[in-house]
């Protein structure tokens, strides 16, 4: 099977749907003709026509305030958000609107909506081209929020968010998008023709949300990961020596509890990292679960280990990325604690 | 230096303030019938001139006249005036029912009754409302049940939100009435959107977007001009301008365009003002607009002339930043009055059949709040249940959220 990049999955995963459900469309800045400025649309205007993929303006708030009169109507949008960092405009219907319609006319109203937003960083983005914002979507309410760390899931995500009754937030991180990143920026890039989670299948295919993955198994700590972070934790386990179970979320919320909850109780450490700003990240809801679901069979403090506390910089992108080093030292002192 | 005259900065102010002399001299009222009623397909630059003016179709003498005229029956006349004088019994009732504490909030339409009324019998079924909290006409004018309202107002056993949202802020799909928000603006681009898709699903629908004056100054309300005039989308933009914003007068929102319709001219869509306490003028205009959205000839703003008679909710009180006479200075009058002088004078009506209409209007207000009351009110009798906090966030419900109901104990 030839092997695909997460953009071309998730191409993929746009063409099944545009295919199968007439409901589905697809809009963007630079989303119709160009085809988005990571190719994730590339070919489907001229595929599907100028009706199910268009141009947007330059509007974030309107790209999402017209995909939520659209779900409403009983479309099936499926909108990208250029960078993850241009979605404040829109912060406002995506936490009081899109979350609610539901809610507020007791099923009256319902919101199938998924809003794709390259997160993350590693390519020199700076502060407008890097955040991961991950948190100011579980924190609400109503929404659902994915971040896929390949190929295969991306698409089998993508599928389910369109066929999900309910708005779901997909942060898609964008150093993954041409070949899994470990961290080492200075080593040679990698692409996805050389990994096995580059073998996307062929037509439709369900990752379902709500299910995490152990990604590697192991007996001396826990690491709970993310997107990018997920291959950064899989080096650092390889580079430290230490057994860690690697588990990839895949979804924020819902969240897979029971998987995290039943690998913790095995084995008694757990070590939490993303790639966002620490104060208040998605990693402090998940170490309070692991505390009040796992207390008494814990050996050691749960770790974080996060982006500063800072704006990204630009310059200094490889001092604020928690790479290898940072999340390896992390399971070192939490196997000797 | 050529000029070093310190630089001023400028904040707008209404006319008058409290202990003043109401003045609305500023407002220009062209004589009815005297503005033109342009081909629903003409260029929206060869019509630029009515975003400046007032339609207008009643007259002093309350006749019909000029080439607005005549777009309504004489049944849906004399049952205009009755949509209007139930949504003003039915707010009189509810805004004594929050007095006796029966509801937390209410929100009056007085003086506005024509707005809506007038405007959802230029819709068709099917079509779809965006409305923010002043429309509740729309649903009284389609027959929506008044007693599920105020089952709505009172959060009871009954409330069709079970308890979930602030008093008056419905949904109804089955009325072509979206879910109230209670934000302000962020509906006016998602009924864009709702029309858009009717469009790219080659429907016939079309939709109408709500807004007041204050809230035009929203970046919502740009961005579905936008991308109303950029996908010539079927739908009707509805600025009601009640002069008002809370205690912030529409020259604040407005600031330095002539009119809140002139605000469409930008974007090319055809945009008109519309004397908004003229029920015929509001319909004739509504209906244009309509047949313009199913044409395929794109959006129409529409702004209505009109006054917030009343206070902004149960929680305001207007006295403390405008003169109190000042409702009674408005140069438009009122909705219902001059809809019964042109019945009058039309030879169907008459003020003893009036009478008997505010009756029996008010009879059946009543009715439905005994009826409704009997299901509960915010602090006495049914309520909806706890179980309802936690369920229809999700179609299914998570983990997270079932754990947490647990905790609840329900």
């Amino acid at each position: 099977m030839p092997r695909k990049t997460m953009i071309e999955a998730i191409r993929d995963g746009l063409d099944v749907m545009m295919e199968r459900d007439k409901r589905v469309v697809v809009y963007g800045e630079d989303v119709g003709y160009f085809g988005g400025v990571f190719r994730c649309t590339a070919g489907l205007q001229a595929k599907y026509g100028k009706e199910r993929c268009f141009d947007a303006p330059i509007n974030e708030s309107g790209i999402v305030g017209t995909a939520i009169g659209m779900a409403a109507y009983g479309l099936r949008p499926c909108v990208e958000i250029q960078f993850a960092d241009y979605m404040y405009p829109a912060y406002d219907q995506l936490t009081q609107e899109a979350s609610r319609l539901r809610y507020r006319s007791a099923g009256d109203f319902t919101c199938p909506l998924v809003v794709r937003m390259p997160t993350g960083g590693g390519i020199f983005g700076g502060q407008t081209h890097s955040q991961s914002p991950e948190a100011l979507f579980t924190h609400v309410a109503g929404l659902k929020v994915v971040v896929p760390s390949n190929p295969v899931d991306a698409k089998g995500l993508l599928i389910a968010a369109i066929e999900d009754p309910d708005p779901v937030i997909i942060l898609e991180p964008k150093r993954l998008y041409n070949g899994p990143f470990d961290g080492h920026h200075d080593r040679p890039v990698t692409s996805w023709s050389k990994h096995e989670l580059g073998e996307v299948p062929d037509g439709h295919y369900v990752v379902p949300l709500g299910k995490a993955l152990i990604r590697r198994p192991g007996a001396a700590v826990t690491v709970l990961a993310y997107g990018t972070m997920v291959h950064v934790a899989l080096a650092a386990a390889e580079e430290t020596g230490i057994d860690a179970e690697v588990i990839d979320l895949r979804t924020l919320v819902p969240l897979d509890l029971d998987t995290i909850v039943e690998s913790v109780k095995k084995t008694g450490r757990c070590v939490v990292i993303h790639e966002a700003t620490m104060t208040s990240g998605y990693g402090a809801e998940l170490v309070t679960l692991v505390q009040e679901n796992c207390f008494y069979h814990l050996e050691a403090p749960v770790a974080r280990v996060a982006g500063w506390d800072t704006p990204y910089p630009h310059a200094q992108e490889w001092d604020y990325f928690p790479g290898p080093a940072r999340v390896g030292r992390a399971l070192i002192e939490t196997m000797e604690a | 230096m050529a000029n070093s005259a310190p630089l001023k900065f400028h904040v707008p102010e209404p006319e008058v303030r409290p202990g003043g002399t109401p003045d609305f001299s500023n407002v220009v009222i062209p004589e009815a019938g005297s503005v033109e009623r342009p081909p629903v397909d003409a260029e929206p630059e060869s019509i630029r001139k009515l975003a400046f003016s007032i339609i207008r179709v009643l007259n002093r003498d309350g006749e019909a006249v000029g080439p607005w005229a005549g777009s309504l029956t004489d049944e849906e006349l004399t049952a205009g005036l009755r949509h209007m004088m139930t949504l003003r019994a039915f707010d009189a009732r509810m805004q004594m029912a929050q007095r006796q504490g029966k509801t937390s909030f209410y929100m009056q339409h007085l003086g506005e009754e024509a707005v809506s009324t007038a405007f959802r019998k230029a819709l068709a079924k099917g079509d779809m409302n965006f409305p923010t909290y002043r429309q509740a006409g729309l649903l009284i004018a389609d027959g929506y049940p008044m007693v599920d309202m105020m089952n709505q107002i009172f959060s009871n056993e009954r409330d069709p939100l079970r308890g979930r949202q602030l008093p008056v802020m419905y949904s109804s799909r089955e009325h072509g009435f979206f879910t109230i928000s209670g934000n302000l603006a962020t509906q006016f681009v998602q009924a864009v959107g709702w029309a858009m898709a009717s469009a790219i699903s080659k429907d016939t629908r079309i939709a109408a977007a709500w807004i007041g004056d204050g809230s035009t100054a929203e970046s919502d309300f740009h961005s579905a001009l936008v991308f109303a005039s950029t996908y010539k989308a079927p739908i009707i933009l509805n600025v009601v301008n009640n002069q008002w914003a809370i205690s912030t007068f529409q020259g604040i929102a407005r600031g330095g365009s002539g009119t809140f319709a002139a605000r469409g001219i930008g974007f090319g869509i055809p945009s008109l003002r519309v004397d908004g306490n003229d029920f015929l003028a509001v319909h004739a205009v509504a209906k244009w607009a309509a047949e313009r959205a199913r044409s395929n000839l794109g959006p129409t703003l529409i702004e209505y002339v009109t006054y917030r008679a009343g206070a902004h909710s149960t929680s305001d009180d207007p006295s403390a930043y405008r003169p109190k006479t000042e409702s009674d200075a408005w140069p438009l009058g009122d909705p219902i009055l001059r809809l019964k002088n042109h019945l009058i004078l039309r030879g169907i009506w008459s003020d003893e059949r009036h009478k008997q209409a505010e009756a029996e209007v008010m009879d059946s207000v009543i009715a439905a709040q005994k009826e409704a009351e009997g299901h509960g009110t915010l602090h006495s009798g049914g309520k909806p249940s706890v179980r309802d906090i936690f369920e229809g966030l999700y179609e299914e419900m998570p983990p997270h959220l079932r754990r947490q109901r647990q905790q609840a104990g329900v």
